[in-house]
């Protein structure tokens, strides 16, 4: 036989049309049907074919025998097995919540102290915490809570507020510059007032204060006792727990180069810190709390 | 265009073409500014530059009075070259947003080119501007083979082609400039969308007064498929999409669906947009074509038969597998769970019918690359399906829903089984209509067809990995009841599938590439018409 598939070169075809009554590949017939060429075989249904409809309706039909499956004007069938997604979803969660909670039910108090000296605690819940702050933090203070421009590092023990857990805590329940009544509220104003040159003398020694290499009778100098001490510390020193940094460590939220500092007086400043309250439990907030406060501690203290 | 119409017929094109005109005019003066406007110029200049080119042809030859006795092939040649246009604007919108994925750091700082907004470009310009130009212009070819007859008139045809492409263009600018009704699919503002109902029905119109006048005595089962997807997709658009503007002469409208209600309506939509548009027409492509390049009977008529109803009658039913585990009530689930299940067996005897239809012809798949892609087509046809019906299983899905296996399914299916028969359909049609036995570059071919597959594998395994690897990660617990990792963790161990998957999309835009360079170089040296001939001439009107 030869190799080719040509309908009209096939054995048993007519040389003219192609059309033939059995093909010899298959040796079916066809319909009869040709369509400039194309045809179709008489192929009898495929048995397994057949099978595999069953099959799959069988599961069907079991599927809505067990599941709630098909409406019925204002209700549905629902099913032997009786399932309600709701439930499930509620059981589901409370399974996990039952595991977590050995340990978690321990952060619903806000003793920290007895908290973080519970190493045993620590260890099971540190690992826990970290994903928490990953999941809902890290956006903004970075992955290891290192910060990025606009936001504060955590891991550095230099605080807008305060290290202290307490402060903590209450930073992440309320926020910071949030809608929630009881948000800590900060601004840094901005001094546009100011004539552009004292700006620029200001931000200069602003920029220079980390390396103390200023004179506080400067011009500059008395400029900043003015303006700025009341906020941020006599010599700029912070610690004033009012969410004002200090301006003579390392650590900086905007930039504490020239031209960050210019554009900080210019426009002011006023960072947002979401309340967490209604978003996260007290006890997750406490966990976080021990967390960040570990961070800093971690650090030592701030040069 | 203008050398295959009459000077009547050129006049009736004159006249729409200032009516296009008039109406971006107003579209344009309406909204005064924004993207409607941006719009309406964009008709206004379409129609005028459409009245120049008709206007200035109305003295010249007009068409030859055989040409009733020939197929009217001019738009299928005109929405191949489309086709390829738009194949590889999307294309490559795609690898840009898959490299982005990798790279977030390389958007511009222009918002028309963040993420958010070319993803849409991608999907709507492979869907409609590659899928949908391919669905028309073969189905133009197919309707008049089979039928043996020629297209019933010869305005509209370019009236569906060109209208349709205006639609293409106003979708994808409206997201880049930030107008969307964020609809996956369907993300075209109403006017667009009115416009498209206005396309849609002169195509349904245009394809039954051909069908009418077929010389067969039977409709081949392509005709069906395509059939089906002009009428089901024109009432999936319609329902999808009825919206309230919020004023006549601006591009935004609130869809009268809310809630849990407007969610299923969307997936009964969504998952139609690819039973029908992406399944149903492209199956008709493939029971024409396969055929013919195979030169063998299909296999079974009547699997074809009981694949199509099935195809038709359980897909309507299976949106609701989007929806698992949501708001949508349980029993809604069920009923998408089932039924897709059913519906794999129809598939299945659709990919199985081509595959046993290459039997007697298994020595041309080897020699064939054209032929190939259409095997390979079938192939992936009958994997998607599986995966489809399996992933709607609720504890499958699971796992599998919100991650990137669900795109690895998606494009399994566009990549392996859409793209691949409409490239099969391409390297068959192009020759033919360029009066030549074979494309000018048969190596060409062979490597389009080498990187597709190798684009495809890469890309639908990388993403099958990062799928289950995100499922996994994301409902993983510790004993104690925390989470194992942290979202960004399962981020960012999608890394290198992520550059693994833009690797693969880079072959396969390669080869789409290499493609449209062919089909140009091949149609440059055509040598006259296609041969084949309706059975009898039509009579002139
Ligand atoms: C949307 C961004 C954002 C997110 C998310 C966020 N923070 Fe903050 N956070 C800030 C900003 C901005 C500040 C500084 C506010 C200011 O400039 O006054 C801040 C300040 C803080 C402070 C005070 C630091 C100090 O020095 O006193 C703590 C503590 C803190 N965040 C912890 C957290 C924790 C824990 C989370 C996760 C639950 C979190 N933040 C999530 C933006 C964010
Ligand atoms: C009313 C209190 C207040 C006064 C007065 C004030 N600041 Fe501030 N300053 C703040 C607060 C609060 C912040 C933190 C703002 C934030 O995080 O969004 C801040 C932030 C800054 C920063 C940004 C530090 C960084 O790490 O990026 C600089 C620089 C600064 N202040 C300089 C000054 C100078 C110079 C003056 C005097 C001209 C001044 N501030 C006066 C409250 C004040």
């Amino acid at each position: 036989m030869s190799n080719t598939t040509d309908p009209k070169e096939l054995p048993g075809a007519d040389p003219k049309t192609g059309e033939r009554a059995i093909d010899p590949v298959s040796g079916y017939d066809t319909t009869g049907h040709d369509w400039g060429g194309i045809t179709e075989l008489n192929t009898a249904f495929p048995k397994i074919v057949i099978w595999a409809l069953i099959v799959t309706h069988v599961y069907a039909v079991i599927a809505w025998i067990l599941l709630p499956a098909w409406p019925t004007g204002n209700s549905y069938t629902p099913g032997l097995l009786g399932l309600d997604q709701g439930e499930q979803a509620i059981e589901g969660y409370q399974n996990l919540t039952d595991n977590r909670q050995n340990w978690m039910s321990r952060f619903e108090s806000a003793e920290f102290d007895a908290l973080q000296s519970d190493d045993a605690l620590m260890a099971l819940a540190m690992p826990a915490a970290s994903r928490l702050f990953a999941d809902n933090c890290a956006a903004c203070h970075g992955t290891n809570g290192e910060g990025g421009p606009g936001f504060p590092a955590l891991t550095d023990n230099a605080w807008l507020w305060s290290g202290d857990p307490e402060e903590i805590a209450l930073t992440l329940h309320h926020g910071i510059n949030t809608e929630d009544p009881d948000t800590r509220y900060a601004e840094m104003p901005a001094f546009d007032w100011m004539d552009r040159s004292e700006r620029a003398s200001l931000a200069q020694f602003v920029a220079d204060l980390p390396d103390g290499s200023v004179d506080f009778e400067s011009p500059a100098g008395i400029l900043f006792t003015e303006n700025c001490s009341s906020c941020h510390g006599e010599a700029g020193e912070g610690g004033l727990e009012i969410g004002a940094p200090s301006l003579t460590d390392t650590s900086v939220i905007y930039g504490q180069d020239v031209d960050t500092v210019m554009a900080t007086l210019k426009q002011g400043r006023m960072g947002v810190m979401p309340a967490w309250s209604g978003r996260l439990s007290d006890a997750e907030i406490n966990l976080l709390t021990v967390y960040v406060a570990r961070l800093g501690d971690d650090a030592g203290d701030p040069q | 265009m203008t050398a295959s119409l009459t000077v009547a017929e050129r006049r009736i094109g004159l006249l729409i073409s200032i009516l296009l005109a008039l109406m971006g005019l107003v579209m344009a003066a309406a909204a005064g500014h924004g993207v409607m406007s941006l719009h309406g110029f964009m008709a206004l200049a379409l129609g005028l530059g459409l009245a120049f080119i008709l206007g200035g042809s109305l003295y010249e030859a007009e068409a030859p009075a055989d040409r009733l006795s020939r197929y009217y092939d001019a738009p299928t040649r005109f929405g191949i070259s489309m086709t390829l246009i738009w194949a590889m604007i999307g294309m490559a919108v795609g690898v840009w947003v898959a490299a982005l994925l990798y790279w977030p750091e390389g958007t511009p700082a222009w918002p028309a080119t963040s993420f958010g907004r070319l993803r849409p470009v991608h999907t709507t310009g492979i869907i409609f501007g590659f899928g949908g130009n391919a669905l028309i212009a073969t189905s133009f070819h197919v309707l008049q083979r089979t039928s043996r007859a020629r297209l019933a008139d010869s305005v509209s045809p370019w009236a569906v082609l060109i209208g349709y492409n205006l639609f293409c263009v106003w979708a994808v600018t409206g997201y880049m400039l930030g107008s969307t009704q964020s609809k996956e699919y369907a993300e075209a503002e109403w006017y667009a969308d009115i416009w498209l109902v206005v396309i849609w029905v002169t195509y349904f119109v245009l394809y039954l007064r051909t069908l009418a006048r077929r010389n067969e005595p039977h409709i081949y089962v392509a005709n069906w498929y395509y059939l089906a997807f002009i009428l089901v997709v024109a009432m999936l658009h319609i329902v999808n999409n009825l919206a309230l503007p919020v004023q006549w002469t601006s591009a935004e409208s609130f869809p009268i669906w809310a809630g849990v209600q407007d969610a299923m309506v969307q997936w009964w939509y969504g998952h139609n947009a690819v039973a029908f548009f992406l399944t149903s027409g492209f199956l008709g492509m493939l029971y024409y074509f396969l055929p013919v390049r195979s030169g063998r009977p299909i296999w079974s008529y009547r699997l074809s038969i009981v694949s199509f109803w099935g195809i038709v009658f359980f897909y309507i039913w299976v949106g609701s597998h989007h929806l698992h585990y949501t708001a949508l009530p349980f029993w809604a689930q069920t009923l998408g769970m089932t039924f897709s299940i059913m519906l794999l067996v129809p598939s299945w005897a659709s990919a199985g019918n081509a595959i046993a239809t290459l039997n007697g012809a298994w020595h041309k798949v080897r020699d064939d690359a054209t032929l190939r892609f259409m095997f390979v087509a079938a192939v992936f046809y009958g994997l998607s399906t599986f995966e489809g019906s399996f992933l709607a299983i609720r504890p499958v899905n699971s796992l599998s829903h919100y991650t990137d296996w669900t795109v690895g399914h998606v494009h399994s299916g566009t990549l392996g089984w859409v793209a691949m028969i409409v490239f099969g359909a391409i390297y068959t049609i192009v020759p033919q209509l360029s009066g030549k036995t074979d494309m000018a570059s048969a190596t060409a071919v062979e490597w389009h067809f080498w990187l597709a597959v190798s684009g495809t594998l890469i890309y639908v395994i990388s993403m099958w990995n990062a799928g289950i690897t995100q499922g996994l990660m994301w409902r993983a617990y510790e004993e104690n009841g925390a989470l194992s990792y942290s979202f960004v963790e399962s981020v960012e161990a999608m890394a290198p599938y992520y550059l693994l998957r833009t690797i693969g999309g880079g072959l396969f835009l390669a080869g789409a590439v290499i493609c449209a360079w062919n089909c140009r170089v091949t149609m440059r040296r055509a040598v006259g018409h296609a041969t084949d001939r309706p059975l009898v001439a039509q009579p002139a009107e």
